[in-house]
């Protein structure tokens, strides 16, 4: 199982985490510290595999942004490498080429994607296209119900002219 | 929307903090925004909720302290529109866990949430759940769970399955309320309900082994189908990776037949064919393809036993091992580890690749590799591998060092087929990485060196050429300096030349060198100085024409700050300085260590004397917070209980003295406490020269528990392997130097009932009293002073008083205080006898004396059957 998915910068921001496992909040600040430590000088032709604490990390870079999720021992490191570029095709498709701004000004969207493609630390859709269905589907009702209410203020803006 | 809202948006808000240049700034920033959220929340505006919320989940994002939002949440997924519940229920993942109280009062929400008509309302509410829930709400929902698993939208059945995985895992009682469910999820045809189908079959069979057996009989075979389908299938680009279909499905699949054949042969006969499809039709040049080929690879180990299917596997990772792409390499290391288990010898094929690996600069790889090497060596190919490992150790990474040279000592130790071999490769280690050598590998190195008598000049001679070089590897020099102490004459002798030795001439004052060279290193710890300077005080009798140079040495450490070098040091300086008579038998060489009683403690002891490493100054039973040092004076001063216990065995066997030859009191000791009394008194008659003792000797020897009690005195008698044992054989010059340091013994005197004193034994030359006193509170055990007074006009040398006891008693001697017993003298003993039946058996004990009258041997034996009564 995943534990937590982990987004780091090349600067070692942290632009999203989401944690599938218990940890307080200090835990989690000293594994995002220990862990980005650990990644973001590691040299570019290695492993894409930490040990670390009786798990695996496995990371991928793509830009000017790591992408990291902690496994068990016994996990499958390569089935997660194709989870995280699966995760990173469906925001580029969302998103069309995304880029780390578009993760920093709409994080909340890609954790809604991260929520489509995970739960409970397991995989639970291998398909892009159905990710990017229900995704839109949920943005619809957002947009419907925004419109919505902005109608019903302009009706009580008039009324009250 | 709010005319009168004073908060800025969110994107206004990233914006400003991005700005920022120092960290200070962003904190301000930060400050001011969660002030303004606060000031929201407390107006309680329900428009403004959504962009706090928002607000928050960015600032908790960056490490700043968010509870006051988490009430928002609740209030969010309370409230009826869709936009509102989709950001409360991201903030209640994102600020909350499930370890906090607030997350209870979220239970009623969820459950009409999954109730709820909207398909995406429920979506929201189950992953939620699956993310967040504790064992508790997992109990309380279940129900709910177990019925949307038949929801007629497939999007909703695959995360009500995964949200069942994480109530199974926290409530593993409600895995048999799943069973059902799940295998009708694995018709499903939409691979995202089959992918969480699988998973959540996979958890149940972990936990329940009704499951498990279920799954097996009943899903086996359309799981294999399933499988076979999706291998065959043609192109579909929906779920196509890189020309593999759904390899995430396969992985799932594959996860699952390896649950199921483990262990039943059946089942994996079943799975036989298409397991052989996958891992010979597979591609493998993309990363999907080798996920695939791995977890089958992993399978077809784990299932029952299918020797064709396995070569196929071992072959695959062959491939793996010699791929350009590290991470294959590293899976590849992975899974060999487990092959080993079953085919050594396709493993062993690959040793040299391997061995590449634990060179390479990746330090994963290197882990990995290291593991592996490690399970590879055995008695044949020990020398080839632990050569190369060492070779590598030269100019491997400071921080492998450690990982490495650790490895390589316990290879070396386990299969080392020599002794030469094994102390050759050891001084190896040491030379290259003796700073991360732990103390229970030198301090076993020591012992299996002084076991080795005919190498004791060749170690000490590549030992000194070894320590000129690496002046600077801690537990080198203190293996040397222990050894050069030791041993100092044979490397200036050049004694027990070997043929592959090349001659070196090592006068008395270099071998001196190397060991003022340690004592005055400014970061020579502690221990290495203290072991210098007995080191030294050795080395004044091994080499009395520089004992001018090395008193001079001794005398400096009079400054020592630490306090047991300065008070030893000017002991030892007294020892060399006035007691030269008695200088050389105090220091003789150490006897032999016994390698099976320090095997038996270092397993023992482990842990203790590790906790007690990192922090050497543990204060010890006397109360002085040093460590070696203590034990080698230790007899005279307050603590007569600790020390001479500690040093069990060899302890008692100098104390008996040189002349009574080498008595094996360690195989006497572990006869004695079966054999029964009548067999130790009838020892005594058959005239052995020490079994007497024994009884109390196997004591100390045996319990280790004394080790255990008090880690402090395992540590000394392992860190300082030379002193303890020497100290006693000239006591009588020992006490003259510690009379200020001895308080006056048997303060207990005036406790308890008094018990007249008796004349134990006398003869014509020789007269035996005992004084009997009880220490309050422990009625079993008496302290017994013995007097032993001489009658004969002459003096007695080498006086040995030994003493036997049935078994219901124990007996410890404690050093007498002279063994010269002077015309009408006397010499006093202590004795501590604890009597098991105490109240129903009174004290009985034989006792012999041994001494030299004008260079003659006498021996004198008695029964001692006057001990008053109630003792």
């Amino acid at each position: 199982m995943i534990h937590f998915v982990l987004l780091v910068s090349r600067q070692g921001k942290v632009r999203l985490t989401k944690w599938y496992s218990p940890y307080t909040q200090k835990e989690r600040s000293k594994v995002i510290r220990e862990l980005s430590g650990v990644i973001l000088n590691r040299g570019p032709k290695l492993c894409n595999f930490i040990e670390w604490r009786g798990y695996k990390v496995v990371y991928k870079r793509y830009a000017s942004l790591y992408f990291c999720m902690c496994i068990d021992e016994a996990d499958n490191e390569l089935e997660v490498l194709e989870i995280i570029h699966h995760y990173v095709e469906i925001l580029d498709r969302y998103f069309g080429s995304v880029c780390e701004l578009d993760l920093i000004f709409n994080f909340h969207k890609a954790y809604y994607i991260l929520d489509e493609l995970l739960i409970a630390g397991e995989l639970q859709e291998s398909s892009k296209k159905t990710v990017a269905r229900i995704i839109s589907a949920q943005d619809q009702l957002v947009e419907a119900a925004k419109e919505e209410a902005s109608s019903i203020s302009n009706i009580i803006a008039q009324a009250t002219k | 929307m709010n005319p009168f809202s004073s908060g800025t948006r969110l994107r206004d808000m990233i914006r400003s903090i991005r700005a920022c240049k120092t960290a200070a700034e962003e904190r301000g920033v930060v400050r001011k925004e969660c002030a303004d959220i606060r000031a929201s929340i407390n107006e309680n505006d329900p428009h403004d909720r959504h962009r706090n919320l928002a607000k928050l989940m960015f600032i908790h994002m960056l490490g700043y302290p968010t509870h006051f939002g988490q009430m928002e949440c609740l209030k969010l997924i309370a409230s009826p529109g869709f936009p509102e519940k989709r950001i409360g229920y991201l903030g209640l993942m994102l600020l909350l866990d499930e370890r906090q109280e607030v997350l209870m009062l979220v239970t009623n929400s969820l459950k009409q949430d999954l109730n709820h008509t909207n398909q995406y309302v429920v979506g929201l509410a189950l992953c939620a759940l699956g993310n967040i829930c504790s064992a508790e709400m997992a109990r309380d929902l279940a129900p709910e769970v177990e019925r949307l698993i038949q929801f007629r939208d497939p999007n909703i059945r695959k995360k009500a399955a995964l949200c069942s995985t994480r109530i199974v895992r926290k409530v593993p009682d409600l895995a048999e309320n799943f069973v059902n469910a799940a295998s009708s999820l694995l018709k499903e045809k939409h691979h995202g309900v089959l992918i969480t189908g699988v998973q959540l079959c996979y958890e149940l069979c972990t936990i329940n082994d009704e499951a498990l057996e279920y799954f097996r009989k009943k899903c086996t075979e359309g799981l294999i189908k399933t499988l076979r389908d999706i291998t065959n299938s043609a192109y579909q680009p929906e779920y196509d990776v890189a020309g593999i279909t759904d390899p995430f499905l396969h992985v799932r699949l594959l996860k699952l037949l390896r649950v199921l054949g483990h262990g039943d042969a059946d089942a994996s006969d079943l799975m036989t064919d298409i397991l052989a499809q996958v891992a010979t039709k597979t591609e493998s040049n993309k990363n999907a393809g080798n996920a695939v080929l791995y977890e089958c690879v992993e399978t077809i180990m784990a299932i029952e036993d299918t020797s064709s299917l396995r070569v196929l596997a071992i072959n695959i990772l062959g491939r793996f091992l010699s791929n350009r792409d590290n991470n294959i390499r590293y899976v590849a290391l992975n899974m060999l580890m487990k092959a080993i288990a079953f085919d050594d010898q396709a493993v062993q094929r690959h040793r040299v690749t391997i061995l590449n690996c634990v060179k390479d600069p990746d330090a994963s790889i290197r882990k990995r590799a290291l593991d592996l090497v490690s399970l590879l060596v055995n008695e044949n190919n020990v020398k080839q591998l632990t050569e190369e490992l060492i070779d590598y150790l030269e100019i491997s990474d400071e921080d492998f060092k450690e990982d490495l040279s650790a490895k390589i000592c316990s290879i070396v130790e386990k299969f080392s087929p020599e002794k030469i071999w094994y102390i050759d490769q050891m001084l190896k280690v040491l030379s290259e990485a003796g700073k991360f050598v732990k103390d229970d590998v030198w301090h076993a190195l020591i012992v299996v060196i002084s076991n080795a008598s005919e190498l004791h000049g060749y170690t000490v001679r590549a030992l000194y050429k070894a320590v000129l070089t690496f002046s600077e590897q801690e537990t080198l020099v203190r293996v040397a300096i222990w050894c050069i102490g030791e041993y100092g004459d044979l490397l200036v002798n050049n004694v027990g030349v070997l043929g592959i030795e090349d001659p070196i001439t090592v006068t008395e004052s270099d071998a001196l060198d190397v060991i003022e060279d340690a004592i005055t290193r400014h970061n020579s710890d502690m221990n290495t100085r203290a072991m210098a300077l007995v080191a030294l005080l050795k080395l004044s009798s091994r080499f009395p024409s520089i004992s001018e140079r090395i008193k001079d040495i001794i005398v400096k450490q009079k400054g020592s700050l630490l306090l047991e070098m300065q008070q030893r040091a000017i002991e030892f300086n007294s020892i060399v300085d006035r007691h030269k008579n008695i200088r050389s038998s105090l220091v003789e060489r150490m006897p032999v260590l016994d390698e099976a009683t320090f095997n038996v403690r270092r397993a023992g002891s482990l842990p203790a004397s590790v906790s007690t490493m990192s922090k050497p100054s543990v204060s010890i039973p006397n109360g002085v917070a040093a460590a070696p040092l203590v034990d080698l004076l230790d007899l005279g001063s307050d603590d007569i209980l600790a020390a001479p216990s500690s040093s069990g065995a060899d302890f008692l066997q100098d104390l008996l003295g040189v002349d009574l030859g080498s008595s094996p009191a360690q195989s006497d000791a572990t006869q004695a406490p079966k054999a029964g009394t009548d067999l130790l008194l009838d020892i005594l008659s058959i005239g052995t020269p020490s079994p007497a003792q024994n009884s109390t000797s196997s004591i100390d020897l045996l319990s280790t528990t004394d080790y255990n009690k008090n880690p402090s005195i395992a540590l000394e008698t392992l860190s300082s392997p030379a002193p303890p044992h020497k100290a006693t054989t000239s006591s009588a010059g020992m006490f003259d130097l510690l009379d200020g340091l001895s308080p006056s013994p048997s303060p207990e005197a005036t406790n308890g009932p008094v018990y007249p004193p008796i004349v134990a034994y006398e003869s014509i030359s020789l007269k035996i009293e005992f004084s009997f006193s009880k220490t309050p509170g422990n009625p079993q055990t008496t302290n017994v002073q013995a007097t032993f007074i001489n009658l004969s006009p002459n003096t007695f040398t080498d006086c040995i008083f030994q003493a036997a006891v049935p078994k219901f008693l124990q007996l410890h001697l404690d050093p007498a205080s002279s063994n010269t017993l002077p015309a009408s003298g006397n010499i006093t003993q202590n004795l501590r006898v604890t009597n098991s039946q105490h109240g129903k058996k009174s004290l009985v004990m034989r006792m012999r004396i041994g001494y030299k009258v004008n260079g003659k041997d006498v021996l004198e034996e008695g029964q001692i059957n006057n001990f008053p009564r109630g003792l």
